[in-house]
């Protein structure tokens, strides 16, 4: 594959999602979205629309009811590291409450020092500490470096910064969006905030206007 | 309504919960150091700062619902009288109320219309604000999980309607609202306010808090360390005093979007 | 958030630990003591029936002349052991199969949930009567009992908590950072069973003695010839007529206060291991 080819690979892919909870309502319908690897895609809808649904479904935590969602036109490994990884909107939620954030951290791969310090992590002091003696904007840049792994491909943040203020969002971002442009990731942003999916994304698609199921 | 009536003063105040170390000696934990803010008839209040810093802890005591193992310093005053437990209990719930952050605080087997009446409310009242917020009054019949995120939200709100509230405390009213919704409440709670109620927010979005409020603090490290305008923020960055709220309005997508070093950013100012 | 100042000694937690401790080495006591005590002490001696509880015989004698604070604690011993060794063996049975039913999906979950209800269904002590009654009574009897009903509750927290922690995002992101299922069990899902489960044991303890004491009492238990408390509390019963009350009321008033211990200890140690109430 040429560079440029492989710039403009297609990392994931809906065919013809459709997702609903057993008999219910379909919450999803006929979804269809290709993201590719130099773009950096911007979800964006109000709540209630599938948003959240539809990232869990990218990244393999749920199968689609009727229709595929491929990574690079395969089926998502079940198994090992997954390209694919994902960083919430809670991140005391994303954290074992009783391990220390030193293991919590390092629990895919050992993050380098200059990371951490590029997300304003002081390793000597919270290393040692439970998550509940953090605040959640601390606790959200462990839980960026733990994704920032070599084998990570693609990340998704669902509502990433919703619960931290604008000086904290934005020094995470900015580290995150680094990350993404030195190493050729690809990103999936979901949000409310239309301002921040602007300032991120290269394109951005609302929800509503694809959901079949609204 | 007299815009110079004060409805809530807090002065000083300070809370600290005792902690276990590993073994079986204890620390204090100082969530708040020092907190002051005042809120008027007609005002709208938005205490802003980082999430987990322990602007909700401010709201839950007032209330005086605080666990047994904090204890508060400082001063609290409402209209003017200090805020004993006895004068909570006449006024809590009816004059001060509590918008709390999400539908997970009402009561899951109780239907809404009966929630949103609570002990005082009549029959008509419930329908008059119902309608104001839109619900259908099928709405009333429904138990909370029937509701939609937006629907509950204006349950949430109608419950401050229905009681004569003079001071609503809304804790973080906005995240997981989609930004037409969110400005939909902020909507609401303005003309709560232009009825004369005092109205103190706690949030950590400053664009929600800017499209209502009149007056901003800035919480940080435990202390209010700006009070200023919202007409100032929406001015800009040169209208800002304080280095750390400049950090702040610089830091919004719309506005740059430049991170700062908030613990350096404190070191410059002082 | 960096504000820390050291207090006293003896705060809450230091008052919950010494209680756990005073009660646990009240209970080995009594185990112990029951263990090493010599037959004589409760042997019959004909000369001292029937005596009120005084500073020699501290419960008083039977109609045989028996000393009924030794065979109190012999008895509670007994219950205690029995208790213990029930609790044990039946909380191993709720680990197990809670985990097994909130690891392997729905059909596993539906067959334990069908078997809980089944226990659940029948009356404790009749079940209990039935199972001991078929075993032929005595100490088996009795133990398989208690063994066989006392799973279910516990089982039900384990499974719940399984299934709840399966869910949580942190196990979740652990799959996808490429953690195996076995791994994940033992690093994220164990750790957190482990103290409820440790709660859930102690506070079967006190279920089990009252259990074994309630059958042994009603004759479905522990044969007569073994000085257990429900023995001596059902023998108690024929001789309350004639006014030896302390034959009743002195073993009664010692199993519930073993009951209780355990009940303190079980709840003490939920106290500490509880986030919600850790930090009072």
């Amino acid at each position: 594959m040429t560079d440029s080819a492989k710039h403009d690979e297609i990392l994931l892919s809906c065919q013809n999602v459709s997702f609903r909870y057993h008999k219910g309502p379909w919450i999803l319908r006929n979804i269809n979205l290709d993201i590719r690897r130099h773009e950096r895609l911007g979800l964006i809808g109000p709540s209630g629309y599938g948003k959240s649904t539809l990232s869990r479904l990218l990244a393999g935590y749920d199968s689609p009811t009727e229709g595929e969602i491929l990574w690079k036109g395969k089926k998502l490994p079940q198994k090992g590291f997954c390209p694919v990884q994902m960083i919430y909107q809670h991140p005391e939620k994303a954290l074992d409450p009783r391990w220390k954030l030193k293991r919590s951290v390092s629990e895919g791969w050992q993050p380098d020092e200059e990371l951490l310090k590029r997300l304003n992590i002081n390793s000597k002091l919270w290393f040692s500490r439970y998550p509940n003696e953090l605040s959640g904007g601390e606790l959200q840049r462990f839980c960026v470096a733990r994704v920032l792994a070599p084998d990570t491909e693609f990340i998704i943040a669902d509502e990433m910064s919703t619960m931290l203020d604008a000086i904290t969002q934005a020094q995470i971002w900015n580290v995150l969006l680094d990350e993404v442009k030195k190493r050729d990731l690809g990103l999936l942003v979901i949000t409310h905030n239309n301002s921040l999916a602007e300032k991120l994304c290269t394109r951005i698609v609302d929800l509503r206007d694809i959901n079949g199921a609204f | 309504m007299n815009k110079d009536k004060i409805i809530l003063e807090v002065e000083d105040i300070s809370v600290s919960f005792r902690m276990y170390d590993k073994g079986l000696s204890k620390h204090d934990l100082t969530v708040i150091k020092k907190l002051n803010v005042t809120v008027h008839e007609g005002e709208i209040l938005a205490i802003v700062g980082a999430s987990g810093s322990g602007k909700s802890v401010l709201a839950h005591a007032v209330l005086g619902i605080l666990p047994s193992n904090a204890s508060v310093g400082g001063e609290i005053r409402y209209c003017g009288k200090q805020l004993t437990n006895s004068l909570r209990k006449e006024k809590v719930g009816s004059e001060i109320i509590m918008i709390p952050q999400s539908v997970t605080y009402l009561d899951p087997l109780m239907k809404a219309g009966k929630q949103v009446r609570g002990l005082k409310g009549t029959k008509q009242q419930l329908e008059e604000a119902f309608r104001r917020y839109g619900l259908d009054k099928s709405a009333e019949k429904k138990y909370p999980f029937q509701l939609s995120g937006g629907m509950a939200r204006r349950v949430l709100i109608s419950t401050a309607v229905i009681s004569d509230a003079k001071l609503i405390l809304a804790d973080e009213p906005t995240p997981g609202l989609s930004e037409d919704m969110a400005a939909e409440t902020m909507r609401h709670f303005r003309e709560l306010a232009d009825q004369g109620c005092g109205i103190l927010m706690i949030t950590h979005d400053i664009e929600a808090a800017l499209k209502a409020a009149d007056t901003i603090a800035v919480f940080y490290d435990g202390e209010t360390i700006d009070c200023c305008t919202a007409d100032d923020f929406r001015q800009g960055r040169d209208a800002l005093k304080h280095p750390y709220t400049k950090a702040l309005w610089s830091a919004l997508p719309e506005n740059g979007f430049l991170s700062a070093d908030a613990s350096e950013l404190m070191k410059g100012a002082l | 958030m960096k504000n820390m100042r050291k207090h006293g000694i003896l705060n809450r937690r230091t008052l919950t630990l010494i209680i756990i401790a005073l009660s646990v080495i009240i209970i080995l006591a009594v185990t112990a003591a029951g263990f090493i005590m010599d037959e004589e002490l409760y042997a019959p001696h004909f000369a001292e029936k029937n005596l009120p509880p005084s500073g020699h015989h501290l419960f008083g004698t039977d109609w045989m002349g028996r000393d009924m604070f030794a065979r109190t604690v012999k008895g509670l011993s007994v219950s205690i052991y029995i208790g213990l060794l029930a609790s044990c063996a039946t909380s191993v049975i709720a680990l197990f199969l809670g985990v097994i039913a909130g690891t392997f999906g729905k059909y596993a979950s539906g067959i334990f949930n069908w078997f809980v209800d089944i226990f659940m269904g029948i009356p404790h002590l009749i079940l209990l009567i039935l199972i001991s009654l078929l075993l032929g009574k005595g100490a088996k009897g009795v133990a398989i009992g208690v063994i066989v009903t006392h799973w279910c509750s516990l089982g039900r927290i384990v499974q719940a908590e399984v299934l709840a922690l399966k869910d949580s995002q942190f196990v979740k992101a652990s799959e996808k950072l490429g953690k195996t299922k076995l791994w994940i069990a033992f690093h994220h899902i164990m750790p957190h069973v482990v103290p409820q489960f440790i709660v859930g044991l102690i506070l079967m303890f006190p279920h089990a003695i009252m259990h074994e004491s309630s059958i042994t009492f009603l004759g479905f238990g522990l044969p007569a010839e073994q000085p257990a408390i429900g023995i001596i509390l059902s023998e108690a019963m024929k001789h309350l007529t004639t006014g030896m009350w302390w034959l009743a009321v002195m073993p009664g008033i010692s199993l519930l206060i073993i009951v209780v211990l355990f009940e303190a200890i079980g709840s003490h140690l939920r106290m500490l291991l509880d986030p919600y109430s850790a930090q009072e």
